[in-house]
């Protein structure tokens, strides 16, 4: 899919450009723009450096783990098929606080173990449990709490309060999760989403 | 409002960035290794999105230049003036749900063009810490465990995705414009 949405945009831009007699000026951006990506990069590591590095503090010293403790009750709300001393509850949540703090890195492992452990008590070999469901909309809602690559580049971009995104973003991503919860929820009761039959192979 | 929006995001990342070591240090662990182990994935990971970012860079770079935005803009005035979305931000809600390093490139492309204190550079940067590779993410999780029936899964990350689209572009008019 992004095959066909990269080349739809160089495509596009070639065709639009040749309408509007702007094809000197798309030749010079392919140029300029491959120099540019390079350059931003460069910016980029610096505070992606110190971010992670501040982050790795905050697992080694445990705070990770304490905040996933932090939102139990909750996630006991949102996960009732799953009892509450179960691994697949320790590896969402333990997924659920790396992603907050923005350790996409850390996430995935335990996401992907906590997946296994809800497979583990999926009655449907084939078919995703409405946990399953709930679990992966948290993800894909984005829970993050501080945007820190957006704010590198902010601030590689002359912006001097890089970090008044943080604010908006939480706002926004609150809204997205919630929303995404919502959804999961009510989605999980129409007719061509519900469990059938066929499933429990 | 404005203002103590502005000074609760300024204290949110000094939290962060002193509290967290702060905490290590009460912890008693050797907090500068620790930073550095993580330093060095930060730095390996910026290193390794340069690929997809020049990729997707160069692919905006081309749209921009060749007028695209403007006549997009033309065409999609009354809709995207409902919401409120200026059209340079279409490319990379469209991108967002495949994939993050692309996604990222997009952002970079228009925080450079329009400058880091531009409404544009900072809804991007909204845009980008409320949504997600939806797609992606469904693909990794459930194709680890084999399962094909993805049902709502996908819908539901997709409207959270809109969700955070649209409260991006309002929160961000409210704040920046």
């Amino acid at each position: 899919m992004l095959n066909a949405i990269w080349l739809a945009m160089m495509f596009l831009a070639v065709i639009v450009g040749v309408i509007q007699g702007r094809i000197d000026n798309v030749v010079r951006a392919i140029t300029d723009s491959a120099k540019l990506g390079f350059e931003v990069s460069l910016g980029l590591a610096g505070i992606m450096a110190l971010w992670l590095g501040i982050m790795n503090i905050a697992s080694e010293s445990g705070l990770v783990k304490r905040f996933a403790r932090a939102l139990q009750p909750l996630m006991r709300r949102l996960f009732p098929d799953i009892p509450v001393d179960d691994p697949a509850m320790g590896a969402m949540l333990l997924n659920i606080a790396a992603n907050m703090l923005g350790l996409a890195n850390a996430a995935t492992p335990f996401g992907l173990q906590a997946m296994k452990e809800l497979q583990r008590l999926n009655t449907h070999v084939h078919t995703a449990s409405n946990s399953m469901c709930t679990f992966l909309a948290i993800n894909t809602s984005s829970v993050q709490l501080i945007p820190a690559t957006a704010i590198a580049f902010l601030a590689a971009n002359g912006n001097l309060h890089p970090s008044s995104v943080i604010f908006s973003s939480l706002v926004a991503t609150s809204v997205s999760t919630i929303v995404g919860i919502t959804a999961v929820t009510q989605l999980a009761k129409l007719p061509i989403y519900r469990l059938k039959e066929a499933d429990n192979l | 409002m404005i203002y103590f929006a502005g000074q609760l995001s300024n204290w949110i990342f000094i939290a962060f960035v002193v509290g967290i070591p702060l905490y290590g240090a009460l912890k008693r662990i050797d907090v500068f290794d620790a930073f550095i182990v993580g330093a060095k994935q930060g730095f390996e990971t910026s290193v390794s999105i340069i690929p997809y970012l020049i990729g997707m860079m160069v692919a905006i770079g081309m749209l921009r230049a060749s007028g695209f935005f403007e006549l997009v803009y033309l065409l999609l005035a009354p809709a995207l003036s409902a919401i409120g979305m200026p059209a340079e931000l279409l490319p990379l809600a469209l991108i967002r749900p495949f994939s993050g390093s692309a996604a990222t490139g997009v952002m970079a492309e228009l925080i450079h063009q329009h400058g880091g204190n531009s409404f544009i550079a900072k809804t991007a940067a909204t845009l980008m810490g409320s949504t997600e590779t939806t797609f992606y993410v469904v693909a990794v999780y459930f194709g680890a465990v084999n399962i094909r029936r993805t049902r709502h899964a996908i819908p539901a990350g997709l409207l959270a995705d809109l969700a955070g689209i649209i409260t991006t572009v309002f929160i961000c008019r409210y704040l920046f414009a």
